[in-house]
């Protein structure tokens, strides 16, 4: 085979704040990385998070890791394993400090400590008084993390493709997984990147909905190549809806709003946020308020000429304050829309932002698969980190300001893991040809143009003929949209299922008329289009099966959480479209677990 | 709207070469990068462009808009006189179409060590950092990378492998200028010669063509005015 092939002991495909995190561990303890990355690693996705990330330092408010984890427990609706979650935020505030030693310019107190806010979701006490745990570097905290980890990366010579696009994993037949087959998109060059251990870094897959706060690159790539090689994906029916995007257009606007002093107001002007969450107002969980939006709209009491959107007001802020803790947002609202908010409310509407599921992972981060007596296991060398992974750390629902944590605790996490198995596991194994033939092929498909090799006589291939990448996409988006939104009944829901099947099937017909070598964009988007359809899949069918209320997934029919049949995460199989479940690690690893309890704000 | 945007794909074209397209019925508020996509989509797949978070944040979609740098994102077609004239980020090796070699650009800002330094034993907790302190890094912490300083700066056409060009010292002076920081001497003593910082004219094309309104012209006068006075 003339394809290039280069030897690491470890790849890490995706260079966000996990991957990063991860490289840069496993860099400083001498090990050969690889980042794998489709785009220059500061374009990744973790650069545009805003708000910032919690650790119960107590800079600000009395605080403490435990109480931090009884708000994550509580805010995933009981569907987060409580290991994990103990795991994240006892683990939190050393992270934090160690990021701020690799130079992230946090924004400080008159004591010169980190400066931390108040996020939703945050109490003291397990439930008392409202906790300030959210460290940030003024309303860009994603930006100041990803190119502080990037710089430490430099520094420490991680070894970097950048803009190579990996294409499927590379395994054998026991289903280890050995590398991945890439290409360089600069020149459309293939190269096996083998490989002792894996990490998936890739993100989420926000580009599933018409509407959302995620970069065009958030196509789940990761996640699908996962599905692909045999393993299921966890939990991926609860899809986080951020209260706060600019009605219409999509762009985040951040929790630390609401957390700085601004809140939410319906066409009456009145701050509804009080009716839904009397105890908390504006800083209930993420869900709570987005569906609160959601019924303002829906009974009439929504905004502008066609009442199709709230308000954020923060005009009632010290101008200082919005100059000095959301410079970001405000130039977002300057831009986007031509409106200061230091002088006038914004537009606001629940947006498609955040992938709660993913690839089943443990604390370490290791890729955990169901074995056939019941129980789970390790897949050996294979791990996962961020929002592509699924710890379950944020469960149904997760809370603002964790994401940002959970990307460097398991990114170290796996590094520290990866770092244990290489000392036990000093060789490369044979790759087998059929792997790369197989990942071949579905390149092949995109670079020949479909249509060439597919029999002439297809019954649609007329129809299908006039199908492009761009238009499936668009479809996509708006059948996610509107079969699998805030709101879900059975009905629509099997209906979404059909419409998603219907276009994955003419997908295979589609062509791309563009089949150069050179920075092909047309054929990477038709890749991506390839790994989003099967998560549109995971998604809707997960939804579909998930009869009752919990986090966001707002089931109409089932309106209660219904804990004796569901406190149990989704596995769904690309096979099929088979769906099994597995208990939740409701035991954490030291301390007593918080059993289920109704959810109030 | 019309448009005419620089088209060269190095397989196919002998040369580069600009390419006419219209945009029917234009959304209102839409910005640039919406309409390349909608031409992208609807006219002509093989028009490539990098492009991201659609939010100016992340830095891809660099390009020369009507003869300025600019992100494409950020700007809305309604301020932009037609036909709109498209080119790659001029002074660095074009690709194809609008993406360009971006190697000695980042080169450059590798080589001004942009990680923080610190030689004492690391404490603890955080190192502490006054609000004060802190707010000298305001303006220069936020840059993205999107090269449109640099390509817009004379000195580094002419010198893209010898002067650091200003994206890559603002970073320097970002570090110089953090209190945390502990290696001004080494960098100031890397900066020094005649063009690694000195080819710097102050004619200020990068401040007015920063997206995110930095200006490196002011960082450079400040490692200048620093290195001035390590020397006295």
């Amino acid at each position: 085979m003339n394809i290039a092939q280069r030897k690491f002991d470890t790849l890490v495909i995706g260079a966000g704040g996990a991957g990063l995190r991860a490289a840069l561990q496993l860099s400083q303890a001498e090990a050969t990385v690889a980042v794998v990355s489709k785009v220059f690693p500061t374009r990744s996705h973790t650069v545009a998070a805003q708000g910032g990330m919690n650790a119960a330092l107590g800079n600000v408010t009395d605080d403490n890791w435990h109480w931090h984890m009884y708000d994550t427990v509580k805010g995933s609706d009981y569907l987060g394993d409580q290991d994990a979650i103990e795991y994240m935020c006892r683990a939190a505030p050393k992270t934090v400090v160690e990021l701020e030693h690799f130079g992230v310019p946090f924004s400080r107190l008159e004591n010169g400590s980190i400066y931390q806010r108040p996020f939703g979701g945050q109490s003291q006490n397990f439930g008392g008084e409202q906790a300030a745990r959210t460290c940030a570097a003024a309303d860009r905290t994603g930006h100041a993390m990803l190119h502080t980890l990037y710089q430490q990366n430099i520094n420490a010579k991680t070894h970097f493709f950048d803009e190579f696009f990996a294409v499927d994993l590379l395994k054998n037949k026991r289903g280890d997984i050995l590398g991945v087959l890439a290409f360089d998109i600069e020149s459309g060059e293939k190269i096996i990147i083998e490989a002792k251990t894996t990490l998936i870094a890739t993100g989420g897959a926000g580009q599933l909905f018409r509407t959302n706060t995620n970069a065009s690159i958030n196509t789940g790539d990761g996640l699908a190549m996962a599905l692909r090689a045999g393993i299921p994906l966890q939990d991926m029916e609860f899809f986080q809806f951020h209260p706060t995007g600019v009605a219409g257009k999509g762009m985040l606007i951040t929790e630390g709003v609401r957390g700085e002093g601004g809140y939410l107001i319906n066409a009456e002007g009145e701050r509804f946020m009080e009716r839904y969450a009397p105890h908390v107002k504006d800083l209930a969980s993420r869900d709570v308020v987005s569906r609160a939006i959601a019924i303002e709209i829906r009974e009439g009491r929504g905004c502008g000429p066609n009442k199709d959107y709230v308000l954020l007001k923060m005009d009632h802020l010290d101008a200082e304050v919005i100059k000095k803790r959301l410079p970001g947002i405000r130039d977002t609202c300057m831009t986007f829309l031509g409106i200061d908010p230091i002088d006038q409310p914004v537009p606001v509407f629940p947006t498609a932002h955040y992938t709660m599921g993913g690839i089943p992972t443990n604390k370490n981060a290791q890729v955990v698969v169901p074995v056939g007596t019941g129980g789970e296991e390790a897949i050996p060398g294979l791990y996962a980190a961020g929002e592509c992974a699924c710890a379950s750390v944020h469960g149904a629902n997760r809370l603002g300001g964790n994401s940002l944590l959970d990307i460097v605790v398991f990114g170290r996490a796996a590094g520290k893991h990866i770092i244990d198995y290489l000392k036990s596991h000093r060789r490369h194994q044979a790759l087998p040809d059929e792997s790369i033939e197989q990942a071949l092929q579905r390149l092949a498909h995109w670079e020949t143009g479909a249509l060439e090799h597919e029999s002439s006589d297809h019954e649609n291939s007329d129809h299908a003929k006039n199908v492009s990448v761009a238009q499936l996409k668009n479809r996509l988006q708006q059948v996610m949209e509107e079969y699998c939104g805030v709101f879900r009944t059975e009905d629509v829901l099997a209906e979404g299922v059909k419409a998603v099947q219907d276009i994955k099937d003419q997908l295979e017909y589609a062509h791309i008329s563009d089949h150069s070598s050179i920075f092909n964009t047309a054929r990477i988007e038709a890749l991506e289009l390839e790994n989003l359809v099967e998560l549109g899949l995971a998604t809707v069918t997960s939804a579909l099966a998930r009869q009752e209320s919990r986090g966001a997934h707002s089931r109409v029919d089932y309106q209660q959480r219904d804990d004796e049949r569901w406190m149990k995460h989704s596995l769904y199989y690309l096979q099929d479209n088979r769906l099994c479940y597995k208990p939740v690690r409701t035991k954490p690893m030291t301390v007593d677990t918080f059993p289920p309890k109704e959810r109030v704000y | 709207m019309r448009f005419s945007i620089y088209r060269y794909n190095p397989e196919t074209d002998p040369r580069p070469y600009m390419q006419e397209y219209t945009l029917v019925d234009p959304a209102p508020g839409m910005m640039l990068r919406d309409a390349l996509l909608r031409i992208k989509n609807e006219q002509d797949e093989s028009l490539s462009f990098r492009h991201s978070c659609g939010e100016g944040v992340c830095g891809s979609d660099g390009m020369n808009i009507n003869g300025k740098n600019g992100l494409a994102c950020v700007t809305p077609i309604s301020e932009l006189t037609q036909p709109v004239i498209i080119r790659p980020l001029p002074g660095l090796p074009v690709i194809r179409d609008l993406v360009i070699d971006m190697s000695q650009f980042f080169t450059q800002y590798r080589a001004v060590k942009p990680w923080l330094i610190v030689k004492d034993p690391i404490p603890e907790v955080e190192f502490k950092q006054s609000p004060e302190e802190r707010d000298k890094l305001d303006g220069l912490y936020e840059c993205i990378l999107c090269a449109c300083c640099s390509t817009s700066c004379p000195s580094f056409w002419w010198n893209p492998d010898k002067f650091r060009g200003p994206a890559a010292l603002l970073q320097a002076w970002r570090f110089l200028a953090d209190s945390r920081d502990q290696a001004t001497e080494e960098r100031l003593q890397a900066l020094d010669g005649p063009y690694k910082l000195f080819r710097c004219h102050s004619i200020m094309s990068c401040v007015d063509a920063c997206p995110k309104h930095l200006n490196p012209t002011k960082a450079i006068g400040n490692i200048k005015k620093l290195m001035l006075k390590s020397m006295l």
